[in-house]
């Protein structure tokens, strides 16, 4: 068992904009054994003094609901992505070494713009088509069980980041949409009505930026914090556009 | 005049509904947001949505489920839109379904349905453990689609500050914060749906609440003049394990499967818990409830937990915490009826109940009042579909929907009720919104430009004061003295004298924000300006939410104020003269509050008024009797 420390040392990746040179700072705070990365990076903000005593800019970053469900906490924590709120400071070696999530702009220290996921979503459409948000009166379309069950696994995906911070395809220079939005063409591609668009989705990540751009790295899966089985969507997906590159050869059969 | 525009502010469900309906009516709709909108607050709700499928053979009934609503909230929310809510939820699950929302099913492929607290029927409709989660997602999936077609446009990472009001007094567009550049902008539109959710931060860190929800937006258009209803009700649910950032809901379902609250017996007792010995725990829910012992209402519940620790001091280690045990059950049982909370308090609090006894207290959950808004009653009693006035407030062309609103709950909030409501009421205001354009005059004329441009200086000119102060106090540590205020004088218990200190308390808070200082200068992301901003409309906020538990003395759902109770006279029942004496008391009392609270802003105080409650559904007979 470790020793209880006495206190907490953050060592944080600064940024004051996205186009200013990144710079770090060091913080020493007293040690309390139920403190998470966010409640620290709150109590820091209160008193925002480097471990040598000068006063800086309260450290930037985004939180919401901390319960690891909203998505917004994520940054790079001892070098791994993940969510801060449930990173428990009594799990992690000191010191806590705190980073935007990588390749994302920078909008202000640990603060980064992750629209790239948003636009990755309507690239690939990730929606069913209905006819409208009213009621047509009849019963909702029938799902086994079994297929539940997997769709929920990806239908969990909370557009944190996490996988496309790791993925060595995903970043700037690169137009690959990364796991999530892909992830989620396994989800609709199921879906009973979801099914009629099956296509355009292919065709959308069949295309430049798509699946093919993969390199099968598995780093995805290994940090999705809702343990989302990426690569198994991936895997899915090679076969769906396979089938459709050979539809689209030979016509419909 | 170009073509008429929404403004959705929020996207919770509540905004997202909104936005779905009035892009479908074919308005342009700009939706504001001060982050992705699916990070909303929506996600955190986990148990389900309720509506009457009865598809377990349980003959359930709409009727029933409107019965239940109206008597969980004891009578003070209006009950035709109650009626509307209830009878409409199915349907609004079969679009959600449509939508491709992952219900959990049934072995023959329907909607899986589970027994929530306090009714008889299987009624709610749930996605695994993250319910709110994947509705949201539902309807922003949905909003995506539209905004890929040009129908709707997003403005995340923007903040609402203040409606543009013509001389009419009607509402015509927003200025928002861009809150990366602080720049401030005016938007026009002919109608705002304001959807920004609850205000549980005002009691900070002890709520289940998000950071953003701290009722900042509600309390500004309350500041220009909407209306603020039932502030006084505010939902605590009694096991939140604790936390320093904030206090995570533990379900339950802990209690229900077997789990034992207890502190020990002598206070400030420190040795580890698994080390004292039955005789020195007081199991004081099996003590104070013989009848019902642990699994009792999550109101009574928090209010025992609150005398043990803050009235007889025997909180875990003199502080607010007590134990909530499952080491005494079958570690099997436990793991496998309690699996997926079991898990959430591993991965927060870093140690296994299974091994150790949970620590929780009771923690501000949900707050029923909101913006007060209108509706119409429809022929057959519930609210008619459509309705310009549906969920309208009283500064016309806004609407208010979702937990900012008043308008389904009354004093207490019915589990799994709340997904209904925000889905529901985000609808109705959408669709009220979009025949309030349709009802605009062509040739009304366009805001004067200088009512623009002096509302735009009035907010850069906020900004540019607190960018400039240099006082000595921290808007963040203002916050933890609001939050342990509001806690402590209007929270589980409330009486007369605390309140009255806790308005004097809040002058003193205001007076203390004046001399902030933001110890940053960057106007870039600056974060400590934005809060301090909404820390000063949380202030605010807070003092009609006291002013409102000042004014109404008696004790209805989540309102408790001891000096005014009603008991039910112990061993006595209809027909006894002392029961017919308690229920002549009820009925007067009835005479005297049964009526909806509302807060209008002035300085120093707000002003209280009272408005009656439309009782045409099912008017209260009989006192609630759960003996």
């Amino acid at each position: 068992m470790r020793e209880t420390p006495s206190t907490i040392e953050l060592r944080i990746r600064r940024q004051d904009g996205p186009d200013t040179p990144p710079y770090w700072e060091t913080f020493v705070l007293p040690y309390a054994p139920d403190h998470n990365v966010v409640s620290v990076l709150m109590a820091l903000r209160e008193h925002p003094l480097t471990h040598d005593g000068r006063r800086v800019d309260p450290v930037c970053w985004d939180h919401n609901c901390m319960e690891e469900v909203c998505g917004s906490c994520a940054m790079l924590i001892n070098g791994v992505p993940r969510p801060a709120c449930s990173a428990l400071i009594d799990q992690l070696e000191q010191p806590i070494v705190l980073e935007p999530l990588p390749k994302f702009p920078v909008v202000r220290d640990l603060l980064v713009d992750r629209s790239a996921i948003d636009a990755g979503l309507r690239k690939v459409h990730a929606w069913i088509e209905i006819d409208g948000a009213w009621d047509t009166h009849e019963p909702p379309p029938r799902i086994a069980p079994q297929q539940w069950a997997t769709d929920y696994l990806y239908s969990r995906c909370m557009s944190c980041g996490c996988c496309m911070a790791a993925c060595p395809q995903f970043g700037a220079g690169s137009e690959f949409v990364g796991p999530a939005p892909l992830a989620q063409v396994r989800l609709m591609n199921a879906h009973p009505t979801g099914r009629h668009d099956k296509t355009e989705r292919l065709h959308a990540i069949m295309a430049e930026g798509g699946l093919s751009d993969c390199g099968n790295a598995q780093n995805c899966v290994r940090v999705c914090p809702k343990a989302i089985p990426l690569t198994t969507a991936i895997g899915e997906l090679g076969r769906q556009t396979s089938i459709q590159a050979l539809k689209d050869l030979f016509g419909p059969s | 005049m170009s073509a008429p525009g929404a403004i959705v502010v929020g996207g919770g469900l509540g905004g997202l509904w909104a936005t779905l309906r009035l892009a479908e009516a074919g308005f342009p709709v700009r939706l504001f947001s001060l982050f992705e909108v699916k990070r909303s607050h929506s996600v955190c709700a986990q148990g389900g949505i309720n509506a009457v499928l009865d598809t377990k053979g349980e003959r359930d009934s709409i009727d029933q489920h409107i019965l239940d609503t109206i008597k969980g909230g004891e009578y003070l929310a209006n009950q035709p839109p109650i009626k509307s809510l209830c009878e409409q939820a199915p349907g609004l699950i079969r679009t959600f379904a449509r939508m491709g929302v992952t219900f959990s099913r049934t072995p023959e492929g329907g909607l899986d349905l589970r027994l929530f607290g306090g009714v008889k029927h299987r009624r709610t409709c749930f996605a695994g453990a993250s319910t709110g989660q994947q509705l949201l997602y539902g309807v922003d999936q949905q909003v995506r689609r539209l905004e890929s077609l040009g129908r709707v446009e997003k403005f995340e990472w923007w903040e609402f500050l203040s409606l543009l009001i013509d001389a009419d007094g009607r509402c015509r567009g927003i200025l928002a914060m861009d809150l990366r550049s602080l720049e401030v902008r005016p938007f026009l539109a002919d109608t705002v749906v304001l959807a920004s959710g609850g205000f549980g931060q005002l009691y900070a860190p002890k709520t289940t609440t998000s950071t953003n929800s701290t009722g900042a937006a509600a309390s500004r258009v309350y500041q220009q003049g909407a209306w603020f209803a039932n502030g006084e009700f505010f939902q605590f649910h009694p096991t939140a394990m604790l936390g320093r950032d904030k206090t995570r809901l533990m379900s339950e379902a802990a209690r229900g499967e077997g789990g034992r609250v207890w502190v020990p017996r002598t206070p400030g007792d420190r040795r580890d818990p698994r080390r004292i010995p039955e005789r020195e725990r007081f199991y004081f829910l099996e003590e104070f409830f013989p009848a019902y012992g642990n699994t009792v209402a999550r109101d009574e519940a928090s209010r025992a937990i609150w005398r043990v620790t803050r009235e007889l001091g025997l909180g875990i280690g003199g502080g607010d915490r007590v134990y909530l045990d499952l080491t005494h059950l079958d570690r099997r049982f436990v793991a496998t009826r309690l699996g997926a909370i079991l898990e959430i308090y591993r991965k927060f609090a870093g140690s296994d109940p299974l091994d150790t006894p949970m620590e929780i207290f009771p923690a501000a959950h949900y707050g029923m009042g909101g913006l007060w808004v209108d509706f119409e009653r429809d022929t057959d009693g519930g609210m008619r579909p459509g309705s310009a006035r549906n969920h309208a407030t009283n500064i016309p062309g806004l609407y208010a929907c979702g937990e900012c609103d008043y308008a389904y709950h009354g004093a207490n909030r019915l589990g799994a009720n709340s997904l209904l409501s925000a889905s529901f009421s985000g609808r109705v205001a959408g669709e009220a919104a979009a025949n309030y354009l349709r009802g605009l005059d062509p040739a009304r004329p366009a805001l004067p430009e200088t009512l623009i441009t002096a509302e735009r200086r009035r907010q850069e000119a906020i900004n540019q004061r607190l960018l400039d102060a240099d006082g000595e106090e921290n808007p963040y540590t203002l916050h933890q003295a609001l939050g342990a205020l509001m806690t402590e004088r209007v929270g589980v218990v409330r009486d007369n004298a605390g309140l009255e200190q806790a308005l004097a308390e809040l002058d003193r808070l205001e007076a203390r924000l004046a001399r902030i200082g933001l110890g940053e200068a960057n106007r870039w992301a600056n974060q400590t300006l934005v809060f301090t901003r909404q820390l000063a409309d949380m202030i605010v906020l807070a003092k009609a939410v006291t002013a409102s538990a000042l004014a109404r003395d008696e004790c209805r759902g989540a309102h408790h104020k001891p000096d005014f109770e009603l008991p039910i006279p112990e061993g006595k029942f209809p027909g006894d003269p002392e029961f017919e004496d308690y229920r002549a008391r009820w009925r007067e009392n009835n005479t005297r509050w049964l009526k909806t609270t509302l807060a209008e802003y002035a300085a120093p105080r707000p002003r209280i008024h009272y408005q009656a409650v439309d009782l045409s559904v099912c008017p209260p007979s009989e006192p609630r009797d759960y003996r």
